[in-house]
This record gives C-alpha cells, structure tokens and sequence, in this order.
C-alpha cells in the first residue's frame, strides 16, 4: 500500500474542508476503497475516515412520511430496522441481498452509492481502461465482458454499476444530500451516477472533495410497501453481484396499476430506472401480458456491449418477475433467501 | 511439536479404529491455537513480498529498483542479478514429481503471476509497496491461453507416468457394430485450488542449518527439492508442517514462491517470512489444466456398451510437464469389449498444471457420465438402470477381478436414501410448488486405492504409554485422529494413553498426503511400527522365567489394552510396563513400512467405488441453478473413523457441485491474465449452494489392498457427484449442457 495522510475529522465541515485537498479520499467502512489501495487501482494521498463525524448514522423518520438516512449507516443496520423494512421493504431485500453478511454490517450507505465497478479490467492495473486512466483504452471492449452493459454504455466504456442498494432507491425516487464546500445540495440519485460517455472516470455529479451526508426517500415512496420487490439473479445462491435484477412496487387501485416504479441493476453504469415501462403499467390490469410489454419497453434501447446478449432478455424477464411477485403482494416476513429466484413463493403462480 | 487437546470424553467400545471421534485438533483451531506456518515469528524476522509478471510470456526488461530500494522500510531487493547462487538448476526436471521453477534464474517470463523479483522490509506494508514501485517493463511476446491455440501433440505420458493411450478390443468396430452411437464433446476450465490458507514460508538460515515453516503434503519430498536446490545435506533441513489450512495437491510438491523466501532469508541473513497474497496463488502453485473431451459409445440393441472411446485434449505449460490424465475413469468404470483412451494437449503459457484433488478422475468423471448418461436417455433407459446393465464385474481394460467392489450396494443403498425410484424417464417432467423446475440425476464415483511409501516408529515406555511418530500430514481432514486411533490399537492401547506425532520433516517419512493414500500408507506403517514393538515386548516377556508369559511361545501373547495375555488363556498377562521394569528398560522401540503389495497388485484390480444422486432446481424463466439434494453412498473398505470420512465425502460432494455449476478460471485469451483471480468472484459454493448433503458408509471388506483394509476417501466424493449434478440439470430441464460450468445463458433458450 503506498502512503497516504490519514485524518479523522470531527465534524461534517471539517470532513469536508479535509477534503478539499486534492488526492483525498473518504473513507468509510473501506470494503471497496481498501481493497481498490491494495490492488494499486486507486491511490489516494489523503484518507478521511468519517468514523468519528457525528450526525451521519441515523435512521431519521420524516414529517412526510419519508426518511432521512445518515452516509454512515451500516447496510445490515438499515435493512433490519423495523420501521423502514415495514415502509421500504424491496430497499430492505435488495440490501440483504448483497454482498456477504459480514460485508453487510461493514459497508455504509454512502460507500454502496459510490462503490467502484466489478470490472476485471479496472481493478488490474496491467489493462487498460479508461476509468483508471482517462484516455487509455478499455480492455473490456474485446474481452471477458459477458457481465457487462447493455445499456448506457459507450464505446469508452461498458461497465455497470454494481449496487443492489441503489436499485430500489432510485426506483422510488431517492434524493442524495450533499456536502461541499460550497454549502449543501440535493441531487435526485436518478441523476446522481453519470453514463461514461466520452468521460467514463466521471462516475457520479459529486465534485472532488464533496460528501454525502444522507440519503432521503420521500412519504409516497412508501405507498408502494404493499407491492413491493427485488429479484436478484446470480451465478450461486448467495454471495455474488447480480448478473441482472430489477425492482418492481405498484400502488394498485380497484385492481388496477395507478403507478409503478421500477428499475434494473446490473445493466448499466447507473442503477436503471424506466420510466418508459412505468407508463406502460399505469392504468393497466396487473398481468403477465402487460408485464411483459413493460419489460418489452424497459429493454428498447438495450443492445449487446460484447458476449452479453442474452442479458437483454434476462433483463425482460427479471423485470416480468419482479412485477409479478410485486403484484401477489409484499411477504409479511423477508424470505431467507432474499431476493433470491429459490425463494419460496407462496401463493403466487410464478411458472403457468 | 503442537499441544493437542484431547476432546471431550468419547465412549469407546473395543478398538479405537472405526470410532466417530472429533478431531483432537479441533479444540486448537476454533480457539485460534493451532500454529500455522505464517503464524511464526521468529526474533529479526523481515518479510518479502513477490513482484509478479503481468505479462505471459518474455523477458523483463526493467525494474525500477531505485524506487523500490529507496522505500522506508526496504532492506533488500532481490533480482536475478543479486540472488545468491543455488546448487541446481530450477530448470532440471529430475522425476515427474519433480516441477520447474521460477527462482531468478533469468529475466525469461513464462506466465502470468510469475515472480520477477522479491522485496524484503521491515514490515509487510513497506515489502508490498516496495514490490509495486518496481513496475517491471517487459518485452512481451504472443501468447497461446487456449486448447485449440497451437499445434496439439502426443504427450509421452499423463499425470504421473501412466501412457497418453490405452487401447483394449476394437473400438472402431464395436461401433461399427452398434446398435446406437452417441458422440459428445464436454469441456471443463482451468481450476484454481484456492486453499484457505495460502502458500507461506517463515525460513531461517544458521550457516547451512535451514529451518522452514511451511505447509507441506510431503515433508520428505520437499526436504529433498530444497537440500538439493540449496547444495546441503538432507538432514540439515528442518521443517516444521503441523497443519495446513487445505493443500488439495497444491502443496505436494514445494512451489516455487515457498523457495523464493528461503533464497530471500539467505540474502539478507535474517529469518524472512514470505506469504502469497490471494491472486498469486493464480500462477506459480500449480492449476486444474482445462480440457475438451470426446465420447464415442456404441450400444447394443440391449443398451450393452460395445465400444467406449474417450479423446481428451489438455494442456500443459510451454516449459514443464503435466497433462490430466481424465481418460483414466474409461479404464475401469464401466464395461465394454472395447474401450479406448487417447490423449493429445497443447502448450499454454500458463504456471503449469499439477494435482488437484481427484487429478483426471473428477475432469474425466463428469465428461463420462455425462455420454453415459447421454446414451441412456437415447436408449430410453432409466440411467441407473443402464449403470448396472454395464456394470464392470472385472476391470474392463486390465481384465484383472477387483479386490473387492461394492458399487451395487452403493447404488441400491443411495437409490434407496434418494427416493430414486419413481423418477420420470423424460427431463422437463417435474415441479416443485412454487414452479421451479427439478431434476434428478446419478453419476457413479470412482478412484483408485493407491499406496505410496512410508514408515512409522512406535515406542512403549516403562509408564505403560506408547509414542507413535510419522511425518504425515494433516491438511484439515483430520489425519492427527484417524493416524492416533490406528496408532492406539497397533499397541492395543487406549487413545489417551498415547501421544501421536506428526507434521515434521524429522519424523519417519510418511510419503504424501496424495492419491487418497495417506491413510492407507502411513496407517500400515503405523501398524507395523506397533505391531512390531509388540512383537519384541513379547518376545522380552516369553523368554523371561519371572513373567507368566514364560513358554507361552506356540500359544502366543496377544495385546489387550496395555497388557500381553495368553492367547490360550487371557486371564494370565501382564501389563507393558510390569515386562519393561522388570527387563530394565525404559522404552522398547519398534518399527513399520507401508507400501503397496506388488503381488496383489498384479492380482487384482483396486478401487473404492460410489454412487451419487442429486437434485436440482432450475428457476425456468431465469436459468438460476441451485442444487438441492445430493445423496452419496460409498464403498472404500475399512473406515478407521466415520465421521472424518463422512466429512471428506461432504467435502468432496460439495466440490462435484463446485464442478458442475461454479468453479472456473476466467482466462483473458489476449494475455492468459486470470480475470477472477479472488475469492469474490472465482465462485465455490457458499452454504446457500448446498442444503441438503447426505454420505453413506457402505460396508467393505477388502482383504487384498492392505492388511487394514483401507482404500481412500479424500479424492472420490467429486467424483460422480459433478456428473450427477449435470444430470441433474438436463432432467430438470431438457438441455444437455456439455461445457462446465453451466452457465446461466444456456438454460435460457425455452422459457
Ligand atoms: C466480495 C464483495 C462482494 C460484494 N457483493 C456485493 C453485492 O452483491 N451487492 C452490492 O450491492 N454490493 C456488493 N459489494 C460491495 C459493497 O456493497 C461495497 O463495498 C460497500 O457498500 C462499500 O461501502 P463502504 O462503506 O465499505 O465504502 P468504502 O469502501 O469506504 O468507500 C467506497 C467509496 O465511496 C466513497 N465514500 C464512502 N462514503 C462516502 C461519503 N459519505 N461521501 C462521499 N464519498 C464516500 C469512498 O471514498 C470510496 O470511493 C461487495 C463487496 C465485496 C468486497
Ligand atoms: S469497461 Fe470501463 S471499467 Fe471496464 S475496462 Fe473498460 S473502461 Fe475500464
């Protein structure tokens, strides 16, 4: 590892203004960025460890119904607090469906947003990729790019971003509150990850040196808890990154769909919202004819980045799945499997 | 020597072999107190760090030593110019246990992962850094990381010395002559061993006195490979090995990393401790090399095999020797007038391939139950059934009986335990409750019963205990208990009167914790060592007027828990310790060889032998696998502890699980990088993978393989278990997946 100045601020402004210098880094429970320094992939002249910064590890229940959660929470922390697994729950699955459970109660809120891909190539230093080092190629273009994107993606770079968190989140309408310098800002997380484009090291609107210091998702976004899922598909049962998944709540009046929210993970540099399949639902009869158009819309732009073709209709049916369990009715319990396809599925008639 | 604490008070009925005990070294490492090699720190220990090739094949050209010397922290760095001098070349192959290696002998790079160069510090963190700031250049040139890169040859012969073909009847003819033929091409990927416990070495130099601590499956071996690499006599090394945290022949033969740390403590005249980060156990220790097989089966029109031909193309490194023998399971498995092995590989730059747990059996074993089973569906028979319709009664290729074979037992038992029966001949036929689309499928597992060569001293002391020492090797599978209950009844003691020795390179040569002959071997020179200290005790007590034993020669003595009786009359003995006190002695000492009987050998054909059934469930829509229900039942002669080898059956069915739907190395073909060289994403099953295990013991007598009647347990359980899965897979769902492991996107084709 090489060296680096490791402070630890005592307030959220002295995080910030310890940041401001450039080369610094946050750190918190460091299961991504640590590992990033031992591989020689990021090598940051600055640590700022927010393990002291007070005010960033509630779990606040707002006036609107909605609720505000502190950079610093704990993923296993989160998905197992009553009141927000009750009102939240796909946040909740998608949350223990990720990673391992020792993983879970390290890894924070603000370090899930803004965890780095799992493409190979970025994390070895002998590849090129235009992420690590703008301008320098992307190995994964020609290579072992089965997992990669199928959508958003550019030419400078294919990669998705692999976060389960961060898929319900943005289908129910997250907002990122942000620290700088400069005062705070909010930014919807719809808009917060950036599409590689031309600039591919530019993952998220953060400026350098700004801080994420909460989480919110709004009071309506807790209508859909009735009708609400994640489904995660992956290469073993458990302890793996998605190869697709996708989120699905509907808010069902008179038997019929009058909003739904939906999103796919693993298919592109940004947890993937589609509004377009979301207008598809509203007003329709919950169904496997409709879900399929929407999943049909959700998927229009999709194309193959490399030997990953059969992602795209992957995609279509995870996202016909979710819609379907979502329509049977959020379980009283989490499965012990969560998110998981061998989840049983009481009651519901998944298969014809 | 490790303290091990006796576990808790065990009820024992008769002999100690055969009992359920738990590991004695259990208490020890759930408690953190087992010592593992990395675990020593010796006063002025530095530490060393790899600098590893990222290319796969060239030279180096430059390292940028300034940087790295200049690290806080650095005492040395050591290149091919500064490496001290060693007494062989790391090029000259010797043997076939014999591996190169890459000890700095030039700027040549052979794969990916290699080492370049060696930083040694103060810590850890500076050793580490100081190896990044070399940033080697290189000259790099073309690579091959594929079968069917370059042209493929004949190799002079697979895994270790057995011929690259093996042609028993007219295969062409017998498929000529048959009734149905199946041809199929599987294929299977490079495997990683990925032990727990990395590759480590804490090496300290006195003059030419070398003392190591590193995990070893063969002690005496690798005391040779490092007295003759170094120019010292044998018994000026010294290694200490008590446990390993897994070796899965990995650690068979020393790597070449383990003696980079050696050559590091001897540069800077300090103990050095060097250990394998996770990604470079991906080069220099050794890989399952990939493989693309052909299966040609003819059938009569009573589903009789009448021809077998199983083609395996393979690879090896482009400078060094092993090619998986995975045409070896054809030889005895099933029957057929005609069954032929061919083999031909390529050269890769790539580490080279070696051993790894069940080498050639588990590649070969789910390549051929996947045709067999191809060929039983297209006779539109149950696949059990087809198994016992081909059953060998005789090795097939050798014509030799088997020393014993209880294979019907395993599957009638197995079939029994699964539910079998009633299973539905066609794929795609049943559901669970929730849609999900299941499978059944069998596979029958198979190795061979090997012994290598070891030896064991025995000891009696004057307090009545006994001492048993041999330098075998305890990788995790519990070889400290089962050698100590062989150990306690060779001296017809009870086990806590006796302090059992192992994992040191001064103990008696134990050969190698390989070919699932461990138990077998160092077993039988444990029995030997006891039976022969018994031997001599009787001998002091019969020919001595003041013992009751006196005259009781034609009768004989025999042992019974710490006492010599007579056999014709037991109620007149006397204890061990009455017959040495009265001799004078301290101790009486006895010793014993293990080794394979060549005349039962030439006789018989020896094998352990299983069945395995699983179950799988297939989400339709998705393709996500999950294996849901494995049942093994196994015949390897004579358990010396049930629960031990129940766990290695787990172990090796949750492997065959491995096999067929998870494990493989994900190969850059441009540079041969291995692209999920970690624990993350080079996927083995996690406990979510595996609910439901169950393994049978199923009775065997086997009179001919050893007087103890031991096969082995270690290798077998992947056999048949990864074959079973795939079938599993194909009943599930229809699709006849020949190319491992499987992957989601083939399953998707019919929703
Ligand atoms: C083996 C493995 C498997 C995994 N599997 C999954 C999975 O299946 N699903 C999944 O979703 N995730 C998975 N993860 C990723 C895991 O969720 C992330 O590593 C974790 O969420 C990161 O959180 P952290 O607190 O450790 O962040 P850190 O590693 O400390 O930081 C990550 C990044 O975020 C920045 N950062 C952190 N907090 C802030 C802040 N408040 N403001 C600004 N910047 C900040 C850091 O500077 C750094 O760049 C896996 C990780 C591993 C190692
Ligand atoms: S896909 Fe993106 S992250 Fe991966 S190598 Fe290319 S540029 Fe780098």
């Amino acid at each position: 590892m090489n060296r680096f100045d490791y402070v630890r601020p005592a307030t959220v402004a002295e995080a910030v203004a310890a940041a401001a210098q450039p080369g610094s880094a946050y750190l918190a429970a460091g299961t991504n960025l640590l590992d990033l320094m031992k591989g020689g992939v990021m090598r940051p002249a600055r640590l700022v460890d927010l393990a002291r910064v007070p005010g960033l590890d509630a779990i606040e229940a707002l006036p609107d119904g909605g609720v505000r959660i502190g950079a610093r929470v704990r993923n296993s922390d989160l998905a197992y607090d009553p009141g927000f697994a009750r009102r939240f729950p796909a946040v909740a699955e998608a949350l223990l469906s990720g990673a391992s459970a020792q993983l879970r109660n390290a890894a924070t809120v603000g370090g899930n947003l803004l965890q780095r891909t799992r493409c190979a190539y970025f994390y070895d230093p002998a590849s090129a990729c235009n992420k690590r080092e703008a301008g320098a190629g992307c190995d994964a273009r020609e290579g072992e790019n089965r997992l990669h994107a199928v959508l958003g993606w550019s030419e400078q770079c294919i990669a998705t971003h692999p976060s389960d968190f961060c898929v319900p989140l943005v289908a129910l309408g997250a907002v990122v509150e942000i620290e700088g310098q400069a005062g705070r800002r909010e930014v919807p997380l719809e808009e917060f990850h950036r599409l590689p484009g031309t600039t591919p090291e530019r993952e998220s609107v953060l400026a350098p040196g700004e801080l994420i210091v909460a989480v919110r998702l709004p009071g309506e976004a807790a209508g859909f808890a009735g009708h609400a899922r994640y489904v995660k598909l992956r290469e073993r049962t458990s302890y793996a990154f998605a190869v697709v998944s996708a989120t699905a709540g509907l808010r069902l009046e008179d038997g019929a769909i009058a909003e739904a929210r939906l999103a796919l993970g693993g298919v592109a540099a940004k947890p993937w919202r589609v509004p377009e399949a979301e207008a598809v639902l509203r007003g329709a009869r919950p169904g496997a004819e409709a879900f399929r158009r929407a999943a049909e819309a959700a998927l229009a732009e999709a194309r193959p980045s490399g030997d990953n073709a059969f992602k795209i209709e992957l995609a279509r049916r995870i996202l016909v799945r979710a819609l379907t369990l979502a329509a049977a009715g959020t379980p009283e319990r989490l499965p012990a499997l969560p998110a998981s396809p061998h989840a049983p599925h009481p009651g519901v008639s998944l298969h014809g | 020597m490790a303290e091990l604490a006796s576990s808790a008070a065990h009820v024992r009925h008769g002999s100690s072999i055969g009992q359920p005990l738990t590991r004695r070294d259990g208490q020890l490492k759930v408690t953190g107190g087992a010592r593992y090699a990395a675990d020593n720190h010796p006063p002025g220990m530095l530490h060393a760090a790899l600098a590893v090739s990222s290319v796969a094949r060239g030279r180096v050209t430059g390292l940028d030593l300034e940087a790295a010397r200049a690290h806080p922290g650095v005492v040395a760095v050591m290149t091919p110019e500064n490496r001290p001098a060693l007494a062989q070349d790391p090029n000259d192959k010797s043997g076939p246990f014999v591996f190169r290696m890459e000890l700095l002998q030039d700027d040549t790079v052979r794969y990916v992962g290699q080492p370049v160069a060696v930083v040694i510090a103060e810590t850890l963190e500076a050793a580490t850094e100081g190896a990044a700031l070399l940033a080697p250049r290189y000259a790099a040139e073309p690579v091959s990381t594929g079968l069917e890169d370059g042209e493929a040859f004949v190799p002079p012969a697979v895994g270790v010395g057995a011929p690259a073909e093996v042609r028993h009847g007219d295969v062409e003819a017998g498929l000529a002559a048959a009734a149905r033929r199946v041809e199929a091409v599987y294929e299977t990927p490079a495997q990683y061993h990925n032990a727990m416990e990395p590759h480590a070495v804490v090496a300290a130099w006195e003059g030419d006195r070398l003392s190591i601590d590193t995990p070893s499956q063969g002690l005496v071996m690798a005391v040779g490979r490092v007295a003759g690499l170094f120019g010292i006599p044998p018994e000026n090394v010294e290694i200490r090995s008590p446990f390993l945290g897994g070796g899965f022949g990995s650690k068979g033969a020393i790597s070449g990393p383990q003696v980079l740390g050696i050559l590091a403590a001897k540069l800077v005249g300090r103990p050095v401790k060097l250990v394998l980060k996770r990604d470079q156990m991906y080069g220099p220790v050794g890989h399952r090399a990939p493989t693309r097989q052909t299966l040609r089966l003819g059938v009569d029109g009573e589903g009789a095999l009448t021809a077998l031909h199983h083609h395996v193309r393979t690879a090896s490194s482009r400078y060094d020797d092993f090619f998986e023998p995975s045409g070896s399971v054809s030889h005895t498995l099933y029957a057929s007038p005609a069954i032929a092995t061919t083999s031909d590989a390529v050269r890769l730059d790539s580490g080279t391939p070696i051993f790894m747990r069940a080498p050639g059996e588990a590649s070969g074993s789910i390549a051929l139950e996947g045709a067999i089973d191809e060929m039983a569906a297209a006779c539109g028979m149950d696949p059990l059934e087809f198994r016992l319709r081909n059953y060998a009664e005789v090795e097939p290729t050798s014509g030799k009986p088997f020393s014993s074979k209880a294979l019907r037992e395993c599957y009638a038992q197995g079939a029994e335990r699964f539910g079998w029966s009633g299973r539905p001949l066609a794929p795609r036929q049943m559901r669970d409750e929730d849609g999900l689309l299941v499978g059944w499928g069998v596979g029958t597992a198979t190795f061979p019963a090997l012994m290598m060569h070891g030896q064991a001293r025995a000891v009696l002391r004057r307090d009545g205990s006994g001492l048993v020492e041999t330098g075998a090797h305890d990788m995790g599978q519990g070889a400290w208990t089962a050698f100590a209950q062989i150990a306690a009844d060779s001296l017809a003691l009870p086990i806590d009167q006796l302090e059992f020795r192992a994992g040191h390179s001064g103990l008696p040569d134990a050969g190698i914790a390989g070919g699932s002959a461990h138990t077998a071997t160092a077993g039988m020179a444990i029995h030997g060592a006891g039976a022969d200290v018994i031997a001599r005790l009787a001998e002091l007590a019969m020919t001595d007027q003041r013992s009751p034993l006196f005259g009781a020669g034609n009768a004989g003595v025999v042992a019974r828990e710490g006492r010599l009786v007579r056999r014709d009359d037991e109620s007149r003995g006397e204890s061990y310790a009455e017959i040495l006190a009265r001799a004078g002695l301290d101790e009486i000492e006895g010793r014993g060889t293990g080794a394979m009987d060549q005349a039962a050998q030439e006789h018989y054909a020896m094998h352990a032998h299983g069945a395995v059934f699983a179950e799988v469930k297939v989400d339709p829509e998705l393709g996500q696998i999950r294996a849901t229900r494995l049942v093994g039942a196994f015949a390897a002669g004579r358990i010396i502890n049930p629960r031990l080898v129940r766990s290695q059956y787990y172990g090796g069915m949750i492997w065959g699980v491995s096999f067929a739907l998870h494990e493989a190395a994900v190969v850059d073909r441009r540079t041969g990088r291995v692209m999920n060289a970690n624990l993350g994403e080079y996927h083995v099953p996690v406990n979510a993978d595996v609910p439901s295990l169950e393994a049978i013991l199923v009775d065997e007598v086997d009179p001919h393989v050893n007087a103890l009647g031991i096969k082995g347990v270690g290798e077998i359980g992947i056999t048949g278990s990864a074959g079973a899965v795939a079938n599993a897979v194909w009943h599930a769902t229809g699709v006849r997946v020949r190319r491992f492991p499987i992957a989601i996107e083939e399953l998707l084709g019919q929703p």
